[in-house]
């Protein structure tokens, strides 16, 4: 695309808004913002665009849904529940999937939107962490995410206890358990929540009106908050020959980005519309209303709370002799459901917020970055990555015992104690492999920088010596093996060290101590030029370039 | 009596000796009679030949007297009901010393399976095989929504709100039940096998079971209202598949949407 088509195509469009509204400045500033290409900056887009999914559906939905706990007797169309008696929730609820037309495919767009809100949000933030997107100045903008990461699971939760049906129920109850076992004033709070005894007639209107109104607003100003603070700092770009941390190479606004995330925005609506089209989602019909006797297997919640789940059914009761529940001073200390329910996720999310922080502390690095890391290249980052993810994995499978037994054939009590040691075992075993990986991945970069592919052609030399012939890299695609900065560890001060500089200097030893250090040009020269003893000219057919990219660094050893 | 006697060559004398003599016959053959059970509607030829059938391919672990060994309890009293459903749907024989016999094909035909628990219930009274009315499924919706309230509260902790299964512990597990036949729910329940309690009918009456039973079976034959049912398992099939199918296929689109920059 010529510039100068791209130019007056985004003169036209400011020109039109400026007759009328006088934005020319804005528009124009904003249509020729450029964004750097890359499908994983798209994962934050669907997460952007299932929102929109939900506001549209879940305003339909509050066209036929009452939000009440007052007791009725069902008489719609689904045969196995007339004459029930059942909240105006549920019945409501029931209406919209059976008795409004489009209502059931609506509600299932609406969850299926939800599920991928969040999927969606867990995906970008994993990008954002691994490539290092949260560093300065981006760090305020980490913590934006995360409040909206937690205000999306806020909204799932109370949106999927909406129906007053039996599974939602029943996870309200566990909601209700985990508060009660705060300490002291854990039973006030439950019963200030529920206005009373669990579960009460008034948390299905006090979830709703969180649910549709609280939530949305707060998510809805913090999206302006996350997209405002991308603009003014740019959008992050992976390294690449050209692209330095003061320019973003890319492509503007208008008219690609328009059309690219426009015509995204529909894919997404599509795929969302295709999966309730065609998959149920909570059947809520097949659970029944809610009552709190009952309760069925395979009870579950949503996926994104399943580690909540899933910790609380690792926790044991007793640790050998010792109750994990026990009364001192007359009150109930349940630290069996105050560790996991509240104590476990209360760790992860300031754990989250803060490692920004930590790590700029520990490297010592106040620097303003623009350009991505490739996450091999920050060995202990990318592990930590890992190994938070598979800590959340193993509790989300956890959530999943019954069904996991029942389809694999193995018994519950094996896979709780396979789970239990994998909860601690788990991720340090992911963060060693992981953090080997990554420094294998940077040596072959390293190798491939300095002698090229490997061709598989062997070359015999006049005087009878072997060696294979290897193809050096184009300086474009090499400059991406060796444009990363070395890593500096932190040493510790001389002289007296306080414990908190013992901690840092320890700290970044952590990280930095084992690495792969990055190609110097000096190197690059050496490898490239024929002192090794190496460096053979061909004769005849052969590309000679070819066979003095071909010379082995000697301070590598490296055979032929 | 001498009006008797004077009328006993009268043309329907005979007539109203013989209905006097079917009645007072008929009257004390039902007096005398046990009442209705399969022990006694069986011939000996059943018992015996169930008995034969019990040595050759049972007594290897319940003993030669069905009195019960260390491999496997004692039949004396299970009833009809237990030899049916267990042998009725493959569980017994046991295929292999397992936490929990499985349903697998079933290893005879009615009749054998109907000689054997005849011989079973002669050794001692037990629960009966049900009548041939409850052997059926009713599509009587409110009977249906009974069944639902009932299998709700009674049934779905282990075996899920639409019986699709559920796990219990050591290996053990409550079985799907959405295609189960009415007698085999009414027998399970009646006899309560391996792990599962026994709701008597003062607990849930015949009828009841009747319905519960026909509840599964609407679920398990009427197509799911939302589409594809994911197994009905929940929340966790459905978060598996927002991740496999739907996350999978967006990061393909915006692979293909980024493809063209790099």
């Amino acid at each position: 695309m010529s510039s100068i088509l791209t130019d007056k195509r985004t003169a036209t469009l400011a020109g039109y808004v400026d007759d009328r509204v006088g934005a020319s400045k804005i528009v124009k500033t904003f249509a020729r913002k450029i964004f750097p290409d890359h499908w994983s900056f798209m994962l934050g887009e669907i997460a952007l665009y299932t929102f929109v999914v939900l506001l549209i559906s879940g305003t339909f939905l509050t066209f036929w849904y009452t939000p009440s706990m007052a007791l009725t007797t069902y008489e719609g169309s689904y045969p196995p529940l007339v004459g029930q008696t059942v909240s105006e929730a549920y019945e409501t609820t029931l209406n919209i999937s059976f008795d409004i037309r489009g209502g059931l495919l609506m509600r299932q767009i609406h969850h299926w939107a939800a599920l991928l809100f969040v999927a969606a949000i867990l995906a970008h933030m994993a990008r954002v962490f691994v490539t290092g997107a949260f560093r300065k100045p981006r760090e305020l903008n980490w913590i934006v995410g995360c409040l909206l990461a937690i205000l999306a699971l806020a909204a799932g939760f109370t949106g999927y206890s909406l129906p007053d049906d039996l599974l939602s129920g029943n996870g309200l109850r566990i909601i209700s358990g985990v508060i009660q076992a705060i300490p002291v004033v854990g039973t006030y709070m439950a019963f200030f929540i529920f206005g009373g005894e669990f579960p009460g007639e008034v948390i299905i209107p006090r979830l709703f009106i969180l649910h549709v109104m609280l939530i949305p607003a707060a998510l809805l100003a913090l999206i302006g908050v996350h997209l405002g603070l991308l603009v003014l700092h740019k959008h992050m770009q992976f390294p690449a020959p050209g692209r330095t941390n003061t320019n973003v190479v890319g492509y503007p606004v208008f008219p690609v980005y328009a059309a690219k995330a426009g015509g995204f925005f529909f894919i997404v609506f599509g795929v969302v519309v295709l999966m309730a089209a065609v998959v149920t989602i909570n059947p809520i019909w097949a659970y029944g209303p809610y009552d709190p006797s009952p309760i069925g297997a395979g009870t579950q919640p949503d996926w994104y709370i399943l580690f909540v789940d899933g910790a609380l059914r690792l926790m044991p009761g007793w640790l050998g002799p010792i109750p994990t529940e026990f009364t001192t001073f007359g009150y109930v200390w349940s630290l069996n459901i105050l560790l996991p329910g509240a104590v476990v996720p209360g760790l992860m999310i300031m754990a989250l917020f803060a490692y920004p922080w930590v790590e700029q502390w520990l490297s010592g690095d106040s620097r303003e970055h623009h350009l991505l890391d490739r996450p091999r290249n920050k060995p202990t980052r990318t592990g930590l990555g890992v190994a938070a993810l598979v800590f959340y994995v193993v509790m989300a499978l956890a959530a999943t015992n019954d069904l996991v037994a029942t389809h694999f054939h193995i018994s519950i009590n094996d896979m709780t104690y396979v789970l239990r040691t994998l909860f601690f075992v788990g991720p340090p075993l992911a963060f060693w492999v992981t953090k080997r990986v990554c420094l294998g991945l940077q040596r072959r970069d390293r190798d491939l920088a300095l002698h090229g592919r490997e061709t598989g052609r062997i070359v015999r030399t006049a005087d009878g010596e072997y060696f294979e012939v290897h193809e050096p890299l184009d300086v474009y695609e090499r400059w991406n093996l060796v444009q990363q900065e070395a890593d500096q560890l932190v040493p510790l001060p001389t002289g007296r060290a306080s414990g908190l500089d013992k901690l840092r200097a320890r700290m970044s030893a952590f990280f930095f101590e084992d690495r792969i250090e990055p190609v110097t040009p000096a190197e690059l020269e050496a490898a490239h030029s024929h002192d090794d003893g190496h460096g053979r000219e061909l004769q005849g057919d052969t590309d000679p370039h070819a066979v003095s990219a071909s010379g082995r660094g000697s301070e590598t050893g490296h055979g032929h | 009596m001498k009006a008797l006697a004077a009328r006993r060559r009268h043309p329907l004398a005979t007539v109203v000796v013989t209905l006097l003599a079917l009645v007072v016959v008929g009257g004390a053959y039902t007096a005398l009679t046990p009442s209705k059970a399969v022990a006694a509607a069986a011939s000996t030829a059943d018992v015996q030949a169930g008995r034969e059938l019990f040595l050759a391919n049972c007594a290897n672990c319940h003993g030669l007297q069905a009195q019960g060994t260390d491999a496997g309890p004692t039949l004396i009293g299970v009833g009809a009901a237990s030899v049916d459903f267990q042998v009725g749907t493959g569980r017994m024989p046991l295929s292999a010393n397992l936490p929990q016999a499985h349903d697998k094909p079933v290893q005879f035909n009615d009749e054998q399976i109907g000689q054997m628990a005849a011989y079973v219930a002669q050794l001692a009274p037990g629960p009966a095989v049900p009548a041939a009315e409850y052997q059926e499924f009713t599509d009587d919706p409110e009977r249906i929504s009974t069944g639902n309230e009932l299998f709700r509260t009674n049934c779905a902790m282990c075996h899920n709100v639409v019986g699709a299964g559920g796990a219990l512990t050591r290996g053990k597990y409550a079985p799907n039940l959405q295609d189960v036949s009415a007698k085999h729910v009414y027998e399970a329940m009646l006899t309560g096998p391996q792990s599962m309690p026994v709701f008597n009918d003062a607990n849930i009456t015949p009828q009841e079971k009747q319905d519960i039973a026909s509840y599964l079976h609407f679920v398990g034959t009427e197509p799911s209202p939302g589409g594809l049912s994911l197994g009905s398992l929940g929340p966790v099939s459905e978060g598996l598949f927002v991740w496999a199918g739907g996350i999978l296929a967006l990061v393909g689109c915006a692979v293909w949407l980024g493809s063209r920059a790099s």
